[in-house]
C-alpha cells in the first residue's frame, strides 16, 4: 500500500531528475565518479542512504525490487529497505533474484546470473580506491585524471610484503575498460570476475555524494601482479545445507564448542538449491 | 703548457669599508711539459694567490692565464671543471675531506671523476700510498684524524695518482721526514719525465734545488705602492 | 655541450613581495649546483618554481628531455610535467615526511616510483627495491618497516632511494642534510657525493650551510632579496668572494 504522503519513492521528481542525469553521465564514462547532490535520508549515513537514492531514481511503478544485505534478503537493513519501497512507491517487492528487475545490494552480487533486464544498485561506503595513500580529494581527482595509478599497487605489494600473498580480501580494486580505477564497493573478492555482467550495475555513495556505474559487458580487470595473479579465492568447503561447491560462504558459529556451519550467502540461491533437492553435509547430518 | 700574461689581482674587502688590497700586477709566466718552476718571494708577496688563480680558486682582475689552451682567467665554470678534472692538478697545504671518507677512496677520487673504473682506481691509490709509507693499516680511516704529515702524504697521492699535463703544488714537502720528502721529489721528477709542467711553492731549498728549472721572484709582479 | 638545465629570466613575486626576480643559470649533465642564501633570500621559491610545485611569472625552465630534447617544463602540459616528475626529475625534502609515505613499508616506498611507471612484476620490484636500500646503507632486513620505525638520517636515506630508484637525470634537493645531527650530515654527504658521480646525476641543492655546498657542488649560486648576487665555482666563491653579501655569508661561517 503507498503511502500517499510521499512522492513516488520518496525522493522529489527534481531531485531524481539531478540522480538519473549523474546516473547517464556515470554510465557514459564507465567507473568514473560523478559528484551529485546527495540528499538527506530517513536513515543514518553507512546503511545504505547512496544506494536507496540511486533505487528510489531508477525505481517505475512496474518494476520488481529485490535488497540483499551480505547476500541475504531478511536482515534488518535489506528488510527495512526492502519496506521502505514497499511504502514509499508501492513496487512489488521479491528474494528471488531471477524475478527481480532491480537488485539494491550492499556487500555481494548474487550468485544466480544477472540478465540484461536487470539492474544492480551497489550501496558504497568509501567510493574512492585512491583515498587510503592521498587524502586530498583535489589530488585523487588528478590522479584519476591523469592515470596516475601506481599507488594503486602500493597497497598490493604491501599485502604481499606482510602475508606473502594479496590480503585484500574485499573492496578489490578493478581497472575499468583500461581507464579508471574503481573500488567495487565492499563486496568479497569472489565476486570480482561477475562485476562483469550482463546487467547494468549502479554505484551510490550517499555520505560521499557520488555515484558510477558498469555499463553490461563492461570489461572490469582485478589490478594484480604479474607473478601473484589475482586469484578469487573462497573457503574450501561446500554449502552445509544445499552442498553447492562454487558459491561464496558465510562461516556461522553454531555452538560454543567450537562448532561451525559453512552456508551459502546469498540465501535466496541456497533455498532454491534446497527447493530443487540440494541437500548439503551439515543438514544431511541432522536428518 | 702554462702561459700567464700581464696578469693582476686586488682583493676588495666590503666589509672592512671596501678597503681594496692590490697584491699582484703585470705577473707573467710561461712553463713548458716536463719543466718545474719555483715561485719564490717572500711571505705575502702573492706565490699563493699566483697559484690559486692558476687553478681558477681565485678571480683574477685582468690579464690571462692559458693553461693547456683555455683562458682559466675568462672560462666558464664548467670548463674549469673539466680543466680540473683532465688536465690540472693541485696539491694544496691542507687536506679537506669529507669525515667517515676512508683515505684510499680520497686519494682514488680524481681517478674515479676521470672515468677509471674503480678497482683499479683503488689499485692505484693503495699502490701510491704505499710508496708514500702511509701505514697499512690507516688506510681504510678517515684522514681527519692524520698526523699533519699523515694528511700531507694523502693530499700528495691524491695530487699525483691521476697523470695531469699541469700541475700546481703549495709546499708538497712540508711537514714530511726526509724518507717521505724523497719519495715526494721523485715523483715530481717522474711528473716532469712524463711531460708535466709544474709550478710549486717550496721553502725547502734543497728540495727547490733538486727538482726545480727555473726559480721565478713574485716580488718582481708586486703593484706599484700608492705614496 | 647541450646543459641539460637552463633558466632565464625566471621571476615570481607574491604580490608587493619578490620571490625571486630574474633567475637564470646552467646546469650541465653530471654537475651538482648550489644554492645558498638566508632565510628569505629566494632560494627555495626559486627551486620550487624550477621543479613545477609553484608556478612562475615569467621566465622559462628549458629542461634536455630524453624523447624530444630542450622543452620548456613551463609551457609543459600537467600530465607530460607530472610524468617528468615521476621519472627523469627527483625531489628531496628536507623533512623525509613530505617526501616519503609513512604508513607504507620501506619497501613500497621505493618500489611506489617503479608500479607508476608500469613495473608489475612484484619479486622484480622488491628485488630493485632492496638493491636500493643497500645502496643508501640501509639493511635488508628492514625493508618491511615503516618509516616511522626509522631514525631521522635513515629517513632521509629513504627518501634517496625512493627518488632515485627510476634513475632521474635531474635532482632537486631542499636543505637534505637540514635537521640531521652533524655525523649523519657527513655520513649523508658522503653518499649522495658517490651516488652523484656513480649514476652521473645533476643536482640543484638548496642550503643555507656552506660546508655542505663545499662538500657537495660544483657551482654555487648566492642569493639575496630573490636576486642572485653572484655564482661560479664553489671553491672560488667561498675562497674568494666579491660581492659585500658573500664576504659577509662566508665570514660569518664560525670556524671549528
Amino acid at each position: 500500500m503507498t503511502d500517499q504522503h510521499y512522492n513516488f519513492a520518496y525522493l522529489d521528481e527534481q531531485t531524481k531528475r539531478m540522480i538519473r542525469r549523474a546516473l547517464l553521465k556515470a554510465v557514459a564514462l564507465p567507473g568514473y565518479q560523478v559528484p551529485f547532490a546527495s540528499r538527506e535520508m530517513p536513515m543514518p549515513y553507512g546503511w545504505g542512504t547512496g544506494g536507496v537514492q540511486v533505487t528510489a531514481a531508477t525505481l517505475t511503478p512496474d518494476d520488481t525490487l529485490k535488497v540483499i544485505d551480505q547476500g541475504a534478503d531478511d536482515t534488518t537493513n535489506a528488510v527495512s529497505i526492502r519496506k521502505f519501497f514497499e511504502r514509499t512507491a508501492g513496487v512489488a517487492t521479491t528474494t528471488a533474484t531471477a524475478e527481480a528487475s532491480v537488485i539494491q545490494t550492499r556487500h555481494r552480487i548474487p550468485e544466480e546470473d544477472l540478465t540484461e533486464d536487470q539492474i544492480l544498485v551497489y550501496q558504497v561506503p568509501i567510493p574512492e580506491p585512491l583515498r587510503f595513500l592521498e587524502p586530498r580529494e583535489t589530488e585523487t581527482r588528478k590522479m584519476h585524471a591523469l592515470e596516475e595509478y601506481g599507488a594503486m599497487h602500493v597497497k598490493l605489494y604491501e599485502d604481499i610484503s606482510r602475508h606473502g600473498h594479496i590480503a585484500t580480501a574485499y573492496a578489490y580494486p578493478v581497472k575499468v575498460e583500461e581507464r579508471y580505477v574503481m573500488d567495487p564497493s565492499p563486496i568479497p573478492k569472489f565476486d570480482n570476475p561477475k562485476l562483469e555482467s550482463r546487467a547494468l550495475q549502479l554505484f551510490g555513495a550517499g555520505r560521499e555524494h557520488r555515484i558510477y556505474a558498469l555499463p553490461p559487458h563492461t570489461k572490469a580487470v582485478s589490478l594484480d601482479f604479474d607473478d601473484h595473479p589475482f586469484d578469487p579465492s573462497k573457503a574450501p568447503h561446500p554449502c552445509g545445507l544445499c552442498g553447492a561447491e562454487t558459491s561464496y560462504l558465510d562461516e556461522i558459529i553454531t555452538d560454543d564448542r567450537g562448532g561451525r556451519l559453512f552456508a551459502c550467502s546469498d540465501t535466496d540461491f541456497c533455498a532454491r538449491r534446497r527447493a530443487a533437492g540440494h541437500v548439503g553435509p551439515a543438514l544431511e547430518a541432522a536428518l | 703548457m702554462i702561459e700567464i700574461d700581464d696578469l693582476s689581482k686586488s682583493f676588495t674587502l666590503h666589509n672592512q669599508g671596501g678597503a681594496t688590497i692590490p697584491v699582484l700586477d703585470g705577473a707573467h709566466l710561461a712553463v713548458a711539459p716536463g719543466e718545474c718552476v719555483a715561485l719564490t718571494g717572500a711571505s705575502g708577496s702573492g706565490k699563493s694567490t699566483l697559484m690559486r688563480m692558476i687553478y681558477g680558486n681565485y678571480l683574477a682582475r685582468s690579464g690571462r692565464i692559458l693553461i693547456g689552451g683555455l683562458d682559466v682567467a675568462r672560462a666558464a665554470p664548467h670548463e674549469i671543471m673539466e680543466l680540473r678534472r683532465t688536465t690540472l692538478g693541485y696539491v694544496s697545504q691542507f687536506l679537506r675531506v669529507i669525515p667517515r671518507v676512508p683515505a684510499v677512496e680520497v686519494v682514488a677520487e680524481p681517478r674515479l671523476a676521470a672515468g677509471v673504473d674503480r678497482a683499479t682506481a683503488l689499485a692505484e691509490a693503495r699502490a701510491l700510498l704505499a710508496r708514500l709509507n702511509l701505514p697499512e693499516r690507516l688506510w681504510s680511516l678517515s684522514p681527519t684524524t692524520f698526523s699533519g704529515g699523515e694528511q700531507q702524504r694523502v693530499n700528495v697521492a691524491r695530487g699525483f695518482v691521476h697523470p695531469y699535463p699541469a700541475l700546481v703544488l703549495d709546499e708538497p714537502t712540508a711537514s714530511l721526514d726526509g724518507v717521505n720528502r724523497d719519495v715526494v721529489l721523485t715523483l715530481i721528477e717522474e711528473a716532469k719525465t712524463r711531460g708535466a709542467a709544474i709550478v710549486g711553492i717550496f721553502h725547502d731549498i734543497g728540495a727547490r734545488e733538486r727538482v726545480c728549472d727555473r726559480e721565478i721572484d713574485v716580488t718582481g709582479f708586486a703593484p706599484a705602492r700608492v705614496a | 655541450m647541450t646543459p641539460l638545465l637552463s633558466v632565464h629570466g625566471l621571476t615570481k613575486t607574491y604580490g608587493a613581495q619578490i620571490g625571486c626576480a630574474d633567475v637564470a643559470l646552467e646546469l650541465h649533465p653530471g654537475e651538482v649546483l648550489g644554492v645558498v642564501g638566508e632565510s628569505g633570500s629566494g632560494k627555495s621559491t626559486l627551486l620550487s618554481c624550477m621543479a613545477g610545485h609553484l608556478t612562475p611569472d615569467a621566465g622559462e625552465v628549458v629542461f634536455d628531455t630524453r624523447a624530444e630534447g630542450p622543452r620548456d617544463v613551463l609551457k609543459m602540459s600537467e600530465p607530460e610535467r607530472r610524468m617528468l616528475g615521476r621519472t627523469d626529475w627527483a625531489f628531496v625534502h628536507q623533512n623525509p615526511r613530505d617526501g616519503l609515505r609513512m604508513g607504507v613499508s620501506a619497501g613500497g616506498n621505493v618500489g611506489e616510483r617503479l608500479m607508476a611507471v608500469g613495473a608489475r612484476h612484484y619479486g622484480e620490484i622488491r628485488e630493485a627495491a632492496t638493491d636500493w636500500l643497500a645502496r643508501v646503507e640501509i639493511a635488508e632486513t628492514r625493508v618491511d618497516d615503516r618509516p616511522s620505525t626509522f631514525s631521522g638520517g635513515m629517513q632521509q636515506r629513504l627518501q634517496i632511494a625512493r627518488n632515485l630508484v627510476t634513475a632521474p637525470r635531474l635532482v632537486f634537493m631542499d636543505e637534505p642534510t637540514g635537521g640531521l645531527d652533524v655525523s649523519v650530515q657527513a655520513r649523508l654527504l658522503d653518499l649522495l657525493r658517490g651516488l652523484v658521480r656513480d649514476l652521473g646525476l645533476s643536482a640543484i641543492v638548496v642550503t643555507h650551510d656552506l660546508a655542505v655546498t663545499r662538500l657537495l657542488a660544483h657551482r654555487l649560486m648566492v642569493m639575496k632579496g630573490g636576486r642572485v648576487v653572484e655564482a661560479g665555482l664553489t671553491d672560488q666563491v667561498l675562497d674568494d668572494p666579491q660581492h659585500p653579501y658573500t664576504q659577509l655569508l662566508v665570514s660569518s661561517v664560525l670556524q671549528v
